[in-house]
């Protein structure tokens, strides 16, 4: 009679006790090696290689926005200089043209940004002009998206109204190849 | 009477400990849900700019990782100090990127193969040439998605 009742007890239970500890080593293991690192950048769509030369000539100057950065980090925005705080604004002012000036692009469709650096630019003074101009579309299509949607613009949106706000605006940034200068 | 004594006289107070596994282990899931595991050391420094027109990148499983920079202190002497590209956990050269691009789109589901993103994390120091060079050769390998790493500004 004793005997059975030992058996049932050892039949009943399974020590759970130590499972907390394997869980825990794990835990553990999983928390040193874990790096919440959430990448963000400017995400952007290069062109498609072509061995021929774009032919910009045939664009008209009004329609063509041109940045040029040079080694020593300076811009030439349309032939003169320029500093990169002011880029956002000229570059929103030149996409949309609310004064419908001769000089700024006829419609936010033909409007092309051209953006040139040389191999010596540094990196960082690139990303920060690539991120004005960026922004500056960006920007537009907010605007636009609350006047015609009444709501602000985000990747959340349905594709359908993104991409109508898109073709109003396209996004045409073109980039030129490198000028030689300033390689270290 | 003698029945409820009984009973209250065997059963010591204990707190349940039954569930404690259970709680352990949902941290445990979390945690290995959220975490990457570093399979590349970095062998150049790579201290990405701030922007402020940020994009998340989403999936990781179809990102690559390109990473421009100058090579840290252990490898000065055998690489030196000029901008190097590393691919992948060894430095490389512009030449090997196809390569690395085909071995990370085997591991990719072919339906996903257009949504395949190369980031790039450049130090800012950098000078444009070599990723010049590099943004050249992901457009004749056809890598056209291409993510610029950068840090929020703070505000």
């Amino acid at each position: 009679m004793a005997k059975t009742k030992t058996r049932d007890r050892m039949k009943n239970e399974i020590n759970a006790g130590s499972m907390a500890d394997i869980a825990f080593l794990l835990l553990i293991f999983f928390l040193v090696t874990t790096t919440i690192v959430e990448d963000k950048g400017i995400l952007v769509k290069l062109p498609p290689w072509s061995d021929e030369e774009p032919d910009i000539t045939k664009l008209k100057e009004r329609n063509v926005f041109s940045v040029l950065v040079n080694a020593q980090n300076q811009l030439l925005v349309r032939g003169e200089p320029a500093l990169v705080d002011e880029l956002r604004e000229r570059a929103k002012e030149f996409i949309s043209n609310p004064a419908k000036r001769e000089d700024l692009a006829e419609k936010p469709t033909k409007a092309i940004i051209s953006l040139k650096n040389d191999r010596g630019t540094n990196y960082k003074t690139y990303l920060e002009v690539y991120n004005e101009l960026k922004a500056a579309y960006d920007e537009l299509w907010d605007e636009l998206c609350q006047r015609q949607y009444g709501k602000p613009y985000s990747d959340e949106l349905p594709i359908a109204i993104r991409r109508d706000i898109r073709s109003q605006i396209p996004m045409v940034l073109s980039e030129a190849e490198p000028t030689n200068f300033g390689e270290e | 009477m003698a029945k409820f004594s009984k009973k209250r006289g065997k059963s010591k107070p204990e707190v349940s400990t039954a569930s404690l596994p259970d709680i352990i282990f949902m941290l445990l899931f979390f945690f290995m849900v959220v975490t990457v595991l570093r399979d590349s050391e970095l062998k150049v420094n790579v201290v990405t700019p701030y922007a402020t027109a940020l994009t998340k990148l989403e999936e990781k499983s179809l990102v690559n990782y390109l990473y421009i920079g100058k090579p840290v202190k252990k490898y000065v002497e055998t690489y030196g100090t000029k901008p190097r590209l590393q691919l992948g956990d060894k430095f490389a050269t512009v030449e090997d990127i196809p390569l690395f691009l085909e071995k990370h789109k085997i591991k990719v589901p072919e339906a996903k193969h257009g949504r395949i993103t190369s980031s790039l994390r450049v130090d800012g120091k950098v000078t444009m040439g070599i990723v010049q060079d590099v943004k050249t050769k992901l457009r004749k390998s056809g890598q056209l998605r291409v993510n610029y790493s950068a840090k929020a500004r703070p505000k």
